[in-house]
């Protein structure tokens, strides 16, 4: 590799202008489907059932040892400054805030993003997408919309389910198993979670990495090579990527949160 | 169209999520216990509010009775210019007075307010102008620190 030339310097930035071309112009393709996605609104639930449904036993479970844990975790830190009433309120401004949108969107992007890919990289490498050309069928309106909006409408429903079962996890350990008082449990994660500012901005993020998880995938599978490597790659990158994207993401939707 | 299976399953996944999300904004957040009809606004001006903030709550004998609505700061006077919005069913004497007070040893400051004796009451618009400001812990320990050096040589004589 004689990457200190210059020509090869070049030609590397002008490639990685390209991906990145192609990249935000399926994401703007997606983004303008909205109208042709939903005026099929068969095709959008069909992935709803599929990214959404089947996910929920993972999400659910997931979401339960979570709260196990995090009100465990809490218990000890807390009890020791003599404030374990407060475990209510940690574990639910962890769960609504962090952890429930970005653990939900990691697990959705290793339950359904790598399906995702696998299906469009196969479909590739098959030539259906080429066929659905040659038919006048658009397969960016016909197959890639219909799972990006499907995705985009599971995401924050998955997070919302995580976020609820985590507290019953926490509230399981912190009141039935450890003995909290369930009164001052309640009462002070009512006093301090916001229905805005806190349930609010969980939301929002976990519609902003669904965005984020289904594009990826999304973008993977269709610029796979058409190969069965191709495609093994590809899913491997989209689990990468999505997760990077994901945490990295978050640290920049909670500063901006924090600055507002 | 075409009614199918996967609709019900699917109308279950957005109910179970809604639900969810319904759960989370009334048992932990407690949407219902907001109060959506503003109270009456009060101002007050305080000579130190210490750590008091925004939506701290206004506390009659415990009882929460209004919220701090906005804190700002007159360069008239130099002093806080605080309002409070108190809540409609509660009513106070004209002349109430207000305290800066702190629930615990380190917890959160909030605004006591006790009844006066006046037959009128307070309404919308009115200001407080009995007020007292939040404890400093500085301005305590320097007071300490001044009327013990104060009477510090007397005591040295006092002594046998």
């Amino acid at each position: 590799m004689s990457w200190y030339k210059p020509s090869e310097l070049g030609f590397a930035v002008r490639s990685q202008l390209a991906d990145i071309g192609l990249g935000a112009r399926l994401f703007l393709r997606l983004l303008a489907s909205i109208g042709t996605a939903f005026k099929r609104p068969a095709l959008v639930r069909d992935q709803i059932h599929f990214m959404g449904n089947f996910s929920l036993a993972i999400i659910a479970v997931s979401g339960v040892f979570v709260g196990f844990v995090l009100g465990l975790q809490g218990y000890y830190t807390l009890q020791r400054y003599g404030s374990s009433e407060a475990l209510g309120l940690l574990v639910a401004l962890s769960l609504v805030r962090e952890l429930g949108p970005v653990i939900t969107a990691l697990l959705f992007a290793g339950r359904a993003g790598t399906s995702l890919t696998a299906e469009i990289g196969l479909m590739k490498a098959g030539e259906q997408l080429s066929a659905m050309e040659m038919m006048a069928v658009d397969p960016v309106q016909r197959i890639l919309a219909p799972r990006f909006w499907g995705a985009v409408v599971a995401m924050p429903l998955l997070a919302a389910v995580f976020s609820a079962v985590g507290i019953l996890g926490g509230w399981a350990v912190g009141v039935l198993m450890i003995g909290i008082d369930a009164g001052s449990f309640w009462s002070q994660m009512q006093g301090g979670v916001d229905v805005w500012q806190d349930v609010g901005n969980g939301v929002i993020k976990s519609v902003v990495f669904g965005f984020a998880v289904s594009f990826i995938a999304l973008l993977q599978g269709f610029e796979a090579q058409p190969t069965p490597e191709g495609v093994a790659h590809a899913t491997t990158r989209t689990v990468v990527m999505a997760s990077l994207t994901v945490l990295g993401l978050d640290f920049v939707l909670t500063a901006m949160m924090f600055s507002i | 169209m075409q009614r199918s299976n996967t609709d019900v399953w699917v109308g279950l996944f957005v109910l179970l999520g809604g639900a969810a999300l319904l759960f989370l904004a009334l048992q932990s957040a407690n949407l219902l216990s907001l109060n959506f009809d503003k109270g009456y606004a009060v101002t007050a001006k305080f000579d130190n509010i210490g750590g008091l903030k925004p939506k701290a709550a206004v506390k009659s004998s415990g009882v929460v009775v209004g919220r701090v609505d906005g804190i700002t700061f007159d360069d008239k006077t130099f002093q806080a210019k605080v309002t409070l919005s108190m809540d409609k069913r509660y009513t106070f004497p004209k002349d109430s007075s207000l305290k800066i007070l702190t629930s615990g040893l380190l917890g959160e400051q909030y605004v006591g307010i006790e009844a006066g004796a006046d037959t009128a009451n307070l309404a919308a618009g009115d200001a407080i102008s009995t007020t007292q400001s939040a404890v400093v812990l500085e301005n305590l320990i320097s007071q300490f620190l001044y009327s013990k050096a104060a009477d510090g040589p007397s005591a040295d004589k006092a002594k046998p």
